[in-house]
């Protein structure tokens, strides 16, 4: 189970006055189990690469091999790679339709063909997993709130029973206890079953608590590609591109221009405090 | 996929074409297609064609833009040159085999009713191409104005194409990210019978009416914020003047109509 993009390039529109190229010539591979964090701003390509690792669009130049399935290849069948692969679009609660939550769960499990036997048991299996009670399952979906709606879209493509995960955005316009669940819910889930997730994202804070490998992309190429420790010691860089890095990194950063003996990179509040303090003492600073 | 459309599209520029008051656009090109309908011999059509393709060089709009309008319109091209060349029975038999008789009248009635088609996708494609959306729906508000008297809701009219027009590609864009959320989950849109395709285009359907009906919630909602109350007393921050160019568009136009409908009639 590995992903290999190579050369990779995607231009909209080719031959109008609208022809955007998107991607130029990426390369990635990600490997079985891995949890990656995609992270760029509106436009630098992020959207366009996950959209190719499922087959929705083809590289206009490069190959893209996901489970041994090139895309480009002649004759390809795309439905294992659909299986295989489940997206989750942004605001995806937007690509609900059925009467009932268990309804719309069920509606990817059906197109592959699944028997109705094991839907059932796959429609509870994902509610769980989302934190969702049962009760709701014959519930229109249309009445729930936005978070919940959320969480039924993603159980839809969970219960595809994907090996990789895709999220492009999960916690874009929820509040706050909304986003920390649904980000408790993914890391549960890749640590439990295993799977390789994907999360796209442009807020720093998510994914510096949540990956061990940040990809950032630019202008449709990759920029730095590594742990988060790593990545956000590119501070210079990252702001120029306007991303910036957690804010607990940049509270050590200034610390460490004001003299400070304080580590370079903290991804939580919590781990900052601690370096903070390490440094207070050792200045003969009291509690 | 869906971003193919071309009838409707506006490609900015700065061409003399470009410049012109909508006003003026639409109302040529209004006068165009009846001068189009007026004529009725070979030699009208070229003038008029020629004064098309001048037009259409004076915007330096890539021709390949327009061209690409027609191809909507291929299916009715063929089906009308068909018809007329096997229904006709005026001129002479040109070929008569079992029970098929083509007249060479036929042959002449179709390839001159096909060209008007063309001419006139192209000139109202000229017409799009060149003016924006928003000019040319300030443009029907004002020439509708006058027959507010008569009960025509000229304001109201202009205000649901602006936010028609507005919300075409929003919708669109809509309509292509619904699709391959749903394609994600294994949805098949293509294959099987008419009712089986009619059925599996559910999961697209529904969410984006509902997205369109919040949409047009939404949108309501905030026009009243800012206090929309229609057309009354209603004042523009651009107001639309004429200006010379407009008098040689008009003066060329006149001309050249006035010369296919010589050329028309004479012969």
């Amino acid at each position: 189970m590995s992903i290999d993009v190579k050369n990779a390039s995607y231009t909209y529109s080719p031959d109008t006055p609208f022809e955007r190229q998107a991607l130029r010539s990426v390369n990635l591979s990600i490997g079985g189990g891995e949890l990656v964090g995609i992270i760029g701003q509106t436009g630098s390509g992020k959207s366009t690469l996950v959209q190719m690792l499922n087959g929705l669009l083809k590289p206009t130049a490069g190959t893209v091999t996901v489970c041994g399935i090139t895309t480009t290849a002649k004759g390809v069948k795309l439905r294992p790679l659909r299986q295989a692969v489940g997206l989750v679009f942004q605001f995806a609660e937007h690509q609900l339709f059925a009467e009932t939550v268990a309804q719309d769960i069920a509606f990817g499990p059906l197109n592959l063909g699944v028997a109705p036997s094991e839907i059932a048991a796959r429609v509870d299996d994902a509610l769980l997993n989302v934190g969702l009670p049962l009760e709701i399952k014959e519930r229109s979906p249309f009445e729930l709130s936005g978070g919940q709606m959320r969480r039924v879209a993603i159980a839809g493509v969970l219960a595809m029973r994907p090996q990789v995960l895709i999220l492009d955005e999960p916690t874009a316009g929820l509040d706050p206890k909304g986003r920390d669940e649904i980000l408790a819910r993914i890391r549960t889930l890749h640590r439990e079953r295993g799977i390789t997730v994907i999360l796209v994202t442009h807020s720093m804070e998510d994914v510096a608590r949540l990956v061990n490998r940040l990809v950032v992309m630019h202008e449709g190429g990759i920029l730095h590609d590594g742990p988060p420790s790593e990545v956000f010691c590119q501070w210079e860089s990252l702001s120029r591109i306007g991303l910036g890095v957690p804010q607990a990194t940049d509270v050590l950063r200034r610390l460490r221009l004001e003299g400070w003996n304080v580590p370079a990179v903290a991804l939580t509040v919590a781990e900052a405090r601690q370096a903070i303090v390490a440094a207070w003492r050792e200045r003969g600073g009291q509690d | 996929m869906m971003q193919n459309v071309t009838l409707g599209q506006y490609l900015p520029g700065n061409s003399v074409v470009h410049r012109l008051d909508p006003r003026t656009k639409l109302m040529l090109a209004f006068a165009y297609i009846i001068v189009l309908f007026a004529v009725t011999n070979g030699l009208a059509y070229s003038v008029l064609a020629l004064a098309s393709l001048a037009v259409i060089g004076l915007s330096r709009i890539p021709i390949k833009m327009v061209l690409r309008g027609l191809r909507p319109i291929l299916m009715i091209l063929s089906l009308t040159v068909v018809l007329h060349v096997f229904t006709s029975r005026e001129g002479t038999l040109l070929l008569g085999f079992w029970f098929v008789r083509i007249y060479s009248g036929g042959v002449q009635q179709g390839l001159l009713l096909a060209f008007r088609l063309v001419l006139l996708v192209m000139s109202t494609s000229i017409l799009t191409l060149t003016t924006s959306p928003i000019a040319l729906t300030d443009a029907i508000e004002l020439v509708l104005r006058p027959l507010k008297r008569f009960g025509v809701p000229a304001h109201e009219l202009a205000m649901m194409m602006t936010i028609a027009l507005r919300f075409i590609p929003t919708l669109l864009e809509e309509a292509e990210k619904i699709m391959k959320a749903q394609l994600a989950r294994g949805a098949d849109f293509e294959s099987g019978g008419l009712l089986k395709r009619a059925r599996s285009l559910l999961p697209l359907l529904i969410p984006l009416f509902i997205s369109a009906f919040r949409r047009a919630d939404e949108l309501a909602m905030a026009m009243e914020a800012r206090c929309y109350r229609g057309g009354e007393g209603r004042t523009k921050y651009k107001v639309l003047m004429y200006s010379r160019l407009d008098v040689y568009a008009a003066l060329c136009f006149a001309l050249i109509s006035g010369l296919a409908l010589a050329v028309s009639f004479s012969l």
